[in-house]
C-alpha cells in the first residue's frame, strides 16, 4: 500500500517565485487499484507523483510504502523506485542506448537481475506495449514517436512495479495510439495484479479506465471519490476548468431536452445500455 | 539542486534600478569596478559601500538574495581573508607557531574582504535587475562601432541571447532526465569516478539529442520569420535614455570621482 499523508511542497521557497505546488495532500492507493489524477495544468499532479518514488523530498509530510517511511535511513531508495514505477511525461526524451533492447534493460539491470531473466523481462515488456520483437535491435532514436513512447513505458514496465506511475502516457498521440495505450495498460494491471496510476488532464482518457479518481486544483485536493461520484458533480468540475466526459455530455443534454435518462453513464458503452433501457422504458426515440 | 544556481539570474521588477537604461548601467559597472580597485582607505570604502547600499535599497532586492549569490564564493572570499592576515609584514599583533598576525594584515583583510564582497554585489545587482535580453541589446549597441571593424556583432549578441535564453532550458531538461533516469534506478551521486562517470552516459546522450533537436527547431522557426541576419534590422524595443538616465549619471560621477580622488590620495 502506498501512502501520502499531509504531503505540502513550494518551489522557490525563500525566494520572490516561490510557489506553492502542493497543499496537505492525503491519498491512498491499494494494491491492484486503478487510481486517475486529473486536474487543470499547473494543479500540482506532476508535483505530486515525483514524491511517490521519492524523485522529490516533501518539505513536510510523509510518504508510506507498506507502512514504511521511504525517507527514514534504513529504506534503500532505489528499491523504492523498483517497486512504485514512474513514467514522466513525454517519456521518449530519456532514451540513450544504441538498441531498444539496451534501452529497456537499463531498469531491469540496475536491479541486479540475472542476464536471463533481464532478456526475459524486456521480450515480455515489448510485447506489453505492442511492439514487435524486430524492433527489439534498432535504434530507438529511429523509430516513430508513438514507438519511442512505447519503448520508454517498456523500460519502466520491465522492472514490474506493484505501483505503476503514469504521467500523461498519451499527450500528443493520436486517438487510435491513445486508446492502445490505455488497454495495454489495463492489460497491465489485469495481469500483474499491480496498481496503475494515471496522471491526465484528459477525461476522456480517466473515464474509461480507472476506478477511482482524485481531481487536484490549485495544489489541493478538490475532489476524490468513484468516477460516478465525480462525474455526478459537473458544477464542481467547471468551476476548476473542467468538465465531465462528452458522454456525460451528451447525456446532460438530452436530459435539458427532455429525456427522462440517467445521467451518470460516462463510457460509450454505459451510454448505449442507459438509452437502450430508455427505449425498452416505451417511449420512442426520436434520433 | 541545479536549480539553485542564481548566477546571472534576473529579478523582474519596476524599481528605479530596474528602470535605468541598461547600457548605462553596465558602464557604471565599470566605472564602479574601477574604483573599487582604486579605493584603499576607510573613507572611500565607506563612500562605496554607502553607494552600494543606497542602490540596492533602491532596487528592492532584499540582502538575503544579494548574501545568497555570494555563497559560491565564499571559498575564495575565506582565502583570501586567511592570506592577507598571515602573510602581510608588519606590527605584530599575536603569534603561535609560525603564524603572525599583525595589524596590517587584519586591516589589509578587512579591506579585501569587503572589496570582493562589494565587486560581486555590485556585479549581481546588474544581472539581478537587468534582463539578460537587455544586457546583450546594451552589450551589441555599445560593441556596434566595431561592426566597422568587420567584427561581426549581431551575430556574437545573437548567439549570447540564444544561449542564455535556452540556459534555463537546458537545466529543466538535466532535472526531468536526471529524474526519469532515476526512476529507472540509475545513481548519480556514488560510487568510483570511473562508475560516476559511466553514470552520465543516460543523462548526457538524451541531453544532447535534445540540444541539438531544439537548434533545428529554432532555425526553422527563424526562418519562417524571415531571419537573414543583422543587416537592415530594426528593433522593436528601442532604448532610449531618460531624465533618470541622466540623473543617475551625475550622481555616479559625483561619488564614484570622490571616492576615487580619496582612493588614490589615501585620505
Amino acid at each position: 500500500m502506498l501512502k501520502v499523508k499531509h504531503l505540502t511542497f513550494t518551489y522557490g521557497i525563500g525566494t520572490p517565485f516561490a510557489k506553492t505546488a502542493l497543499d496537505d495532500i492525503s491519498l491512498t492507493i491499494e494494491p491492484g487499484q486503478y487510481l486517475g489524477i486529473i486536474g487543470p495544468t499547473g494543479s500540482g499532479k506532476s508535483t505530486l507523483i515525483k514524491h511517490l518514488n521519492g524523485i522529490i523530498k516533501p518539505q513536510t509530510g510523509n510518504v508510506f510504502l507498506d507502512g514504511k517511511d521511504i525517507w527514514s535511513k534504513d529504506v534503500k531508495m532505489n528499491r523504492v523506485r523498483f517497486r512504485v514505477g514512474l513514467v514522466f511525461q513525454y517519456p521518449e526524451y530519456q532514451l540513450f542506448e544504441e538498441t531498444v533492447r539496451k534501452d529497456i534493460a537499463f531498469g531491469p539491470k540496475s536491479m541486479g537481475l540475472s542476464e536471463q531473466e533481464i532478456a526475459e523481462r524486456v521480450s515480455q515488456a515489448l510485447e506489453f506495449v505492442g511492439l514487435t520483437p524486430d524492433l527489439a535491435d534498432s535504434s530507438p532514436f529511429d523509430l516513430s514517436g508513438g514507438q519511442k513512447r512505447r519503448v520508454a513505458i517498456a523500460g519502466v514496465i520491465a522492472m514490474h512495479p506493484e505501483f505503476l506511475v503514469l504521467d500523461e502516457p498519451t499527450a500528443g498521440l493520436d486517438p487510435a495510439g491513445r486508446t492502445d495505450i490505455l488497454n495495454r495498460i489495463s492489460q497491465y494491471r489485469k495481469k500483474t495484479g499491480g496498481a496503475v496510476v494515471l496522471v491526465t488532464h484528459s477525461m476522456e482518457d480517466i473515464a474509461r479506465t480507472v476506478d477511482s479518481i482524485l481531481v487536484l486544483s490549485r495544489a489541493k485536493t478538490a475532489l476524490s471519490g468513484a468516477p460516478s461520484e465525480i462525474f455526478g458533480n459537473r458544477k464542481a468540475l467547471q468551476e476548476i476548468g473542467l468538465d465531465v466526459p462528452a458522454v456525460t455530455r451528451v447525456l446532460l443534454y438530452l436530459r435539458d431536452m427532455g429525456l427522462d435518462i440517467d445521467t451518470s453513464g460516462h463510457t460509450v458503452e454505459q451510454a448505449v445500455k442507459i438509452l437502450k433501457n430508455y427505449s425498452k422504458g416505451g417511449i420512442p426515440v426520436a434520433f | 539542486m541545479l536549480s539553485d544556481i542564481t548566477l546571472g539570474q534576473f529579478f523582474p521588477g519596476k524599481s528605479v534600478i530596474h528602470r535605468l537604461d541598461p547600457r548605462f548601467k553596465l558602464i557604471f559597472l565599470l566605472a564602479y569596478i574601477t574604483v573599487m580597485l582604486l579605493c584603499s582607505s576607510l573613507l572611500s570604502y565607506g563612500i562605496m559601500l554607502g553607494f552600494l547600499s543606497f542602490a540596492t535599497a533602491l532596487s528592492r532586492i532584499s540582502v538575503i538574495t544579494m548574501m545568497r549569490g555570494l555563497r559560491p564564493m565564499i571559498f575564495i572570499i575565506i582565502l583570501t581573508a586567511v592570506l592577507s592576515i598571515f602573510y602581510t609584514a608588519g606590527q605584530e599583533v599575536a603569534s603561535f607557531w609560525i603564524l603572525k598576525i599583525t595589524q596590517e594584515g587584519l586591516w589589509r583583510a578587512l579591506f579585501m574582504v569587503l572589496r570582493l564582497i562589494m565587486l560581486i554585489s555590485g556585479t549581481f545587482l546588474l544581472t539581478y535587475t537587468t534582463s539578460p535580453i537587455m544586457l546583450t541589446d546594451a552589450l551589441s549597441r555599445i560593441m556596434s562601432p566595431l561592426a566597422k571593424l568587420k567584427v561581426p556583432v549581431h551575430e556574437l549578441s545573437m548567439m549570447m541571447t540564444i544561449a542564455l535564453r535556452f540556459i534555463p532550458t537546458i537545466i529543466e531538461e538535466t532535472e526531468k532526465i536526471m529524474s526519469a533516469q532515476k526512476a529507472r534506478g540509475a545513481d548519480f551521486n556514488s560510487g568510483s569516478l570511473l562508475s560516476r562517470a559511466k553514470s552520465l552516459i543516460p543523462l548526457l546522450v538524451p541531453l544532447f539529442f535534445s540540444a541539438f533537436r531544439r537548434a533545428d527547431e529554432l532555425a526553422g522557426a527563424m526562418e519562417c520569420r524571415c531571419y537573414h541576419g543583422g543587416e537592415g534590422r530594426t528593433r522593436m524595443k528601442q532604448l532610449h535614455l531618460t531624465p533618470l538616465d541622466g540623473l543617475a549619471g551625475v550622481f555616479c560621477l559625483v561619488v564614484f570621482s570622490g571616492a576615487a580622488v580619496l582612493g588614490i590620495f589615501g585620505v
